[in-house]
């Protein structure tokens, strides 16, 4: 059931780098990440990748397999065809540290912008929710952080100017979940998904949507709705005027 | 070398970012202590993201006859009677608070019908008990502090212009080695940055270790990279000790292939929902292995074990679903005795039992990840399994109050690595809530001990961090070594083999010796490449960690004969109450592991005033229930039965 596949694989750091051709075994039922586990092991120790559960949960392991935003441990072999060349590469979206590790610091930068969740005036064991409303919320905290919708997003992927001005796909999700929040005593996240987050920018080609391993409808249910909001409290004025007259309190 | 060396002063270090370390930061910080967190991955990947079942508290939103001595009953009896019962105590009375405080911080949990936190069963817990979201609950609890952690930095910011004035992450960090002063006491930690190779030193007078597990010493383990032991062989270095190292959780149907997958958990729902194991000669072996204390309550025939799916009240469970321990030691044995499948594990088969839809209905994540993970359709063929590595028990000893560390004053410790709370075998749903409990436990107790050091902060003699640094350069500096990967695999192996599941002490004494010599070997590694981002050098360093903790796992394990929980000894098959009372404390002199016995406090009244005296009398030597005082001390005293905490529940 074995056979020898061929691989080419990024090579380098930030002052560049190259494809390094391997012919490598592969066994039934591998993955990539497996793959490249066995070139650490047997033929290149110093290959650099990161990973961690092995089982799609943590979104440690994202790279790009023959140009598409992956997760290295999710990619059957099976996949492929016995004869078809891999090409393995890091996010092209974030600088190269080394060979299949990037760095995502921008992440976590943006991830800090964000107002944290705001809790209300209640005790701690007082709060009550109801299942189907916390659900809408749920569906955005299954995210795994593994960057694949920031990656491909090509906001940022062909324009890194736009990295200063917008979020990307995964906080826009997090601007969403919390205003979707049952109990978040702020009001104001959809105002900030455009004031601060750049939510304008997106043209809904919905990459980030398909490229999500946790199948969460990022665009449909996250950033479409988000939009809607701002857009309606920006430009319909019927609702301009109930709130200007109190009749509605958004 | 040494003269450029980055450096950072705080007053709180927490070494792991997993559920304890956050909560320990958390505390630390809101202690008003600049604290440090670091991180052997990306902020937010600890192992924690990978537990599903839910965190046990006994909140009683689902049943309201559940309380804290329920709690606490249910644990001690799960880890049969080796808990420190102070730790599971505490355990039980704090879980509802910590995870009640988890709302405030963002968390959004699935919810009762009346708008509550809904709680489910589980295996040991008497009561539905454990707080979950779906099946992805250890990611919600790392990422609501990880949210938690930046909002603090959020208030920083507001109040300093610096988010990371009190409270930073340093992501992708290793500690190699733990600094102290002349007499001992924490002064510090040193390490590197995974991403440079660069060495970092960190100045801080307290310390919490909250690295978890050892998983990856073990073949087959459901841990991630990351559980080599680190905190538990920092501990031991620095002079502390550890405790019940012998008792590991090994889950009886870990996935063994494809090698992709090899060790993933198989949720025990696949045999409860009719799943059957069987081995090569496609025969229901379990009908082989109910134990005589067992042979009353299971199966005798394969007829009136399929009738019980349906009809419960009027024929008996099938033997699939005999206790963990009883699984797991059965297809080792049907391994050890050539019936295995063709890769070294037994047959878990539901297709043949069950319909495709029945299967999609009733199982769709297990479907899902067979699917996603190893194109193996379920309701088509037979899944592989077999017992996999998942929790060590054992852990650093720790002064229950305040998490810290035996021997070594400013070391504290909390999680999986810490010992004690779980004796010797620990129920689902307890490593969550003792995540959360024992890690703000830490904290504070890490601020309180700084706060009473009035200012003064231990020192560290140059010479430390210069033999630190040049035990991290080693592996560079020889030629024509060995490589680590084959040493890590030959470890993984004989672990696996002779210090596993089932043990007997010549299979330990032969694990020892091979472990004597990979220790010697270890010192001649040699890594390709350069410092950056190198995971043959991380894993030589790695390794040094994991024999240290394997060594302490055989030879508690030689020393323990009986069998209990996470501790099986083919040569001693029966639980010794004369056991009971013993932990076995692990240290190091050199490189060398000491094991010795050191007796249990004995339990406080009111507490085992909560068991009646015929369960005592199963687990107790003559000598202690003679002298028990009050009422429960008689063993034939059938009704004494804990008042605070009615039992209407069958408890199974």
């Amino acid at each position: 059931m074995s056979y020898d596949a061929r691989f080419r694989v990024w090579r380098g750091d930030a002052d560049g780098g190259e494809l390094v051709e391997y012919t490598v075994e592969v066994n039934e039922g591998e993955v990539v990440l497996d793959i490249i586990h066995r070139l650490q092991a047997t033929r290149s120790g110093d290959l650099a990748v990161r990973w961690n559960c092995k089982a799609g949960k943590c979104g440690s392991c994202s790279a790009e397999i023959n140009g598409r935003p992956s997760l290295l441990c999710m990619t059957r072999m099976s996949t492929f065809s016995e004869t078809e060349t891999i090409t393995v590469t890091p996010l092209r979206a974030f600088p190269v540290i080394r060979d299949l590790v990037t760095d995502v610091s921008f992440n976590y930068a943006k991830a800090r912008q964000i107002p944290a969740f705001a809790p209300p005036d209640l005790a701690p064991g007082e709060y009550r929710m109801q299942q189907v409303d916390v659900e809408r919320s749920q569906e955005f905290r299954k995210c795994i952080e593994c960057f694949l919708c920031q990656d491909t997003c090509h906001v940022v992927r062909d324009h890194e100017d736009n990295k200063e001005a917008f979020a990307g796909p995964r906080f826009l999700i997090r601007a969403a979940e919390l205003d979707m929040h049952p109990l978040d005593a702020r009001d104001d996240r959809a105002d900030f998904a455009r004031e601060e987050q750049g939510i304008g920018m997106c043209n809904i080609t919905k990459c980030c949507t398909e490229v999500c391993p946790e199948h969460i409808k990022i665009t449909d249910n996250a950033i479409i709705p988000m939009k809607e909001r701002v857009a309606g409290r920006r430009y319909d004025p019927l609702v301009w005027l109930g709130t200007k007259i109190g009749l509605r309190k958004d | 070398m040494t003269a450029e060396l980055e450096h950072y002063d705080y007053d709180v270090l927490i070494v792991g970012a997993g559920g304890a370390g956050l909560r320990a930061a958390i505390a630390a910080r809101e202690a008003g202590l600049r604290t440090a967190i670091i991180c052997k991955s990306l902020f937010g990947k600890a192992h924690t993201v990978m537990a599903e079942g839910g965190i046990a508290a006994s909140m009683g939103n689902v049943n309201s006859n559940d309380s804290w001595q329920v709690h606490f009953r249910d644990t001690m009896r799960g880890g049969k009677f080796l808990n420190s019962w102070r730790m599971a105590e505490l355990h039980a009375k704090e879980a509802p608070e910590r995870v009640w405080e988890l709302e405030t911080y963002g968390a959004l949990f699935d919810r009762t019908p009346d708008g509550r936190i809904s709680q489910r069963n589980f295996g040991g817990h008497e009561y539905p008990r454990l707080a979950h979201v779906g099946d992805r609950t250890g990611l919600e609890l790392i990422r609501t502090m990880q949210q938690k952690i930046v909002s603090l930095q959020q208030d920083d910011e507001r109040e300093s212009g610096d988010p990371e004035s009190r409270l930073k992450v340093f992501a992708e960090v290793t500690i190699t080695d733990l600094l102290q002063d002349a007499g001992g006491a924490i002064a510090g930690a040193f390490g590197y940055w995974r991403e440079s190779g660069r060495f970092v030193r960190f100045n801080a007078p307290a310390v919490v270790l909250a690295t978890g597990g050892i998983g990856k010493s073990f073949k087959v383990t459901s841990n991630s990279w990351e559980y080599t032991g680190d905190g538990h062989a920092l501990a031991l270095r620095a002079g502390s000790t550890l405790v019940n190292m012998e008792f590991i959780q090994f889950h009886p149907t870990g996935m063994v292939w494809p090698p992709s997958v090899k060790g993933i958990l198989v949720t025990e729902s696949v045999r409860g929902d009719g799943g059957v194991l069987k081995n090569s000669e496609g025969r229901r072996f379990m009908f082989d292995y109910v134990p005589d204390v067992f042979r009353g309550q299971y199966a005798q025939t394969e007829e009136e074990g399929d009738r019980w799916y349906t009809d419960p009240d009027n024929n008996k469970r099938p033997p699939e679903l005999l206790p963990r321990d009883e699984v797991a030691r059965a297809i080792n044995s049907e391994v050890k005795a050539g019936r295995g499948s063709p890769h070294g594990g037994v047959f878990l088969d539901i297709a043949s039992r069950r319909t495709p839809e029945e299967i999609l209905k009733k199982l769709p994540s297990m479907h899902h990840q067979f699917k996603e993970l190893a194109d193996v359709d379920i309701t088509k063929e037979p899944m592989e399994v077999g017992p996999t590595c998942h929790y060590v028990m054992g852990g650093v000893e720790v002064d229950p109050d305040t998490a810290a560390a035996a021997r070594v004053p400013g070391l504290f410790a909390a999680g999986e690595v810490s010992g004690g709370m779980h004796g010797s075998n620990r129920l689902g749903g307890n490593s969550l809530s003792d995540l959360l409990v024992f890690g703000a436990r830490a904290g504070r107790g890490a601020a309180a001990y700084v706060q009473s050091l009035g200012g003064e902060r231990p020192s560290v003699d140059q010479a430390v961090i210069d033999a630190a640094a040049a035990t991290a350069l080693a592996p560079f500096e020889e030629d024509g070594g060995e490589n680590p990967y084959t040493l890590h695999q030959e470890m993984q192996q004989a672990m696996n083999d002779l210090v596993g599941i089932i043990r007997t002490a010549e299979e330990i004494e032969r694990a020892l010796a091979k472990l004597e010599e990979l220790k010697a070997r270890a010192h001649h590694l040699t890594v390709e490449g350069h410092r950056q981002f190198n995971p043959g050098w991380h894993l030589a360093l790695d390794l040094r960690n994991m024999l240290a903790v394997s060594e302490c796992v055989a030879r508690a394990a030689l020393l323990r004969q009986e069998s209990r929980g996470g501790h099986t000894r083919d040569d001693y098959p029966t639980m010794d109450p004369h056991w009971r009372g013993r932990n076995l404390i692990c240290s190091l002199d050199g490189d060398a592991v000491s094991v010795v016995e050191q007796p249990m406090p004995a339990m406080r009244e009111d507490l085992l005033a909560l068991f009646d005296g015929a369960e005592l009398a199963k687990y107790l030597t003559p000598a202690e229930l003679a002298a028990m005082p009050g009422p429960a001390a008689p063993a034939t005293a059938p009704t004494a039965t804990s008042t605070a905490a009615p039992t209407d529940g069958s408890g199974a």
